[in-house]
């Protein structure tokens, strides 16, 4: 038996008795930043296959939720950040290093050309519109000017979403203290959910039947695979060193066994995998119903992850 | 040059001096400490053993909370020592999330910050004021790349230990045992 106590009296904010300095602001911006990446990585993809008249809703509708999740998800970071009047830092060096640089600067690239995304649909958006009134003619060249680009956009989109989406696991998986955390599972599982979480947006925004349809059975597959990363993740701490095992029990047995399978596994991932099945067998299921559960898991699974992985550490 | 600590745990009593000293040297606000003293105790009643130690940041060759800062502002200077450049912190926690010691805090004032070794005493040949107050002098700092240092010597004859050396991060506090 071993106990370990301070003698000194310490007890510093957020570090004593275990971290907890990475709150909600952290998760939410991890989530929507997967979510933004999703979103995005689908509309590039449905532009470079030529298929926008197909799928309106992923090319037009749920790319506005982009640039606004990424602008939610960056005042959260920025929310977090303790010295913020000096944040203008993180954005003169680039350290490669480090996921939290090279991921905000990921968000600084993804971000504008989400914005001029959903620039080259704004006179679809109000085709009542004059164009041709004051000032509002200087815009229409940088408008003709997108539309006419909006492939260059998509090929940018492509891997710069994908980077994103694995770097919202990354971000977590890097740091070595935390062995909850400490897995390359976690980046390709982030993104993966991340991914999910895009196709279930657009299912919302979505009006055509066919779209629905088609996302459903991407994020079938996607349910699929976060499932076989989670199974895998879970497996591999297990027959990992004695922190990770210990860590794994969080969600085996610990504190988090709950909210971790009620939430994520069963409502978040399961439950909508089935009823997109029902679904596209030909029972009638609200498409809305499945989506809302994808993103209640995916954000929940940001929450418990952030928070589970403070509680894990190396014991000496 | 090589800076590093060996702490003779069996010579600690556990008195807390150095964390005092820690706070006045460096003006810690109050409710902070960047270094402190854990008691370990093993084995079941009778047979039971304590081992006292002083801890603070570890100095580490691999520092994980350099590698992740993004701004630099976590950075080894000569000697390898590691330091917080305050201005340059933003405070976003990714060094405290990386530390396997939970050997720094967020200051008052927002930036992170940790035992810096008292580089600024360091640079002027004294001693870290913990290693110079301790009143069982088990405390040995200086230059573990010069083989006659009396650091050196400690670490030659007596049998040590680092904490969590299977973190990877290759600390630099030895703990003689
Ligand atoms: S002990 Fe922690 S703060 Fe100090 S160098 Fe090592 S990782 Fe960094
Ligand atoms: S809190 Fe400051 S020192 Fe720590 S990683 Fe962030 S910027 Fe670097």
């Amino acid at each position: 038996m071993k106990e370990e106590i301070f003698i000194s009296g310490r007890n510093l904010p957020h570090i004593d008795p275990h971290l907890e300095l990475w709150h909600w602001p952290i998760s939410l911006y991890l989530f929507l930043g997967g979510l933004a990446a999703g979103i995005l990585f689908f509309a590039a993809l449905v532009v470079l296959f030529r298929k926008e008249d197909k799928y309106i809703g992923a090319v037009k509708y749920a790319t506005i939720i982009a640039p606004i999740a990424i602008g939610v998800g960056l005042l959260a970071l920025l929310y977090d950040l303790s010295h913020v009047w000096y944040a203008w830092r993180l954005y003169v060096t680039i350290r490669l290093e480090s996921p939290m640089s090279w991921g905000a600067w990921t968000l600084m690239l993804v971000m504008p050309v989400s914005m001029l995304w959903t620039l080259s649909y704004f006179k679809e958006y109000f085709p009542k519109w004059n164009w041709d009134f004051g000032f509002l003619s200087y815009f229409d060249w940088i408008i003709d000017f997108v539309i006419y680009h909006r492939r260059v956009l998509a090929w940018i989109l492509v891997p710069s979403t994908i980077l994103l989406g694995i770097y919202t696991g990354i971000l977590l998986s890097a740091f070595n203290a935390r062995p909850l955390w400490n897995n390359s599972i976690l980046g390709p599982l982030f993104l993966t959910s991340g991914l999910s979480t895009g196709a279930a947006t657009i299912i919302l925004m979505s009006k055509s039947h066919a779209e629905r349809r088609m996302f459903s059975m991407i994020d079938l597959v996607l349910i699929g695979i976060e499932l076989f990363l989670i199974i895998h993740m879970l497996m591999g701490m297990l027959a990992g060193s004695q922190v990770q095992h210990e860590a794994s029990l969080l969600l085996l047995g610990g504190e988090f066994t709950v909210s971790f399978w009620v939430f994520v596994i069963i409502l978040g991932l399961a439950f909508p995998a089935i009823l997109e099945i029902f679904e596209l067998v030909g029972f009638k299921v609200p498409a809305i119903i499945p989506a809302l559960l994808v993103l209640l898991g995916g954000i929940m699974f940001r929450f418990i992850m952030v928070e589970a992985g403070q509680l894990t550490r190396y014991l000496y | 040059m090589r800076y590093a600590m060996a702490i003779d745990t069996k010579k600690c009593v556990g008195c807390s001096d150095c964390v005092v000293a820690c706070q006045t040297e460096n003006n810690v606000p109050e409710g902070f400490c960047r270094d402190w003293v854990t008691e370990s105790v093993s084995g079941t009643y009778p047979q039971v053993e304590i081992e006292l130690r002083s801890e603070r940041c570890n100095h580490c060759e691999d520092a994980p909370c350099v590698r992740c800062c993004p701004t630099g502002a976590s950075q080894i200077v000569d000697g390898g020592i590691v330091i917080v450049e305050h201005d340059e912190c933003i405070g976003c926690g990714a060094c405290i999330e990386s530390c396997p010691y939970d050997a720094r805090y967020v200051h008052p004032e927002g930036y992170v910050d940790k035992c810096t070794f008292c580089l600024h005493r360091v640079t002027e040949g004294l001693q870290p004021a913990c290693v110079s107050v301790c009143p069982t002098k088990c405390m040995y700092f200086g230059d573990i790349d010069d083989p006659n240092s009396e650091i050196s010597n400690m670490l030659k004859t007596r049998k040590q230990k680092t904490l969590a050396p299977e973190a990877g991060t290759n600390p630099h506090i030895f703990y003689l045992i």
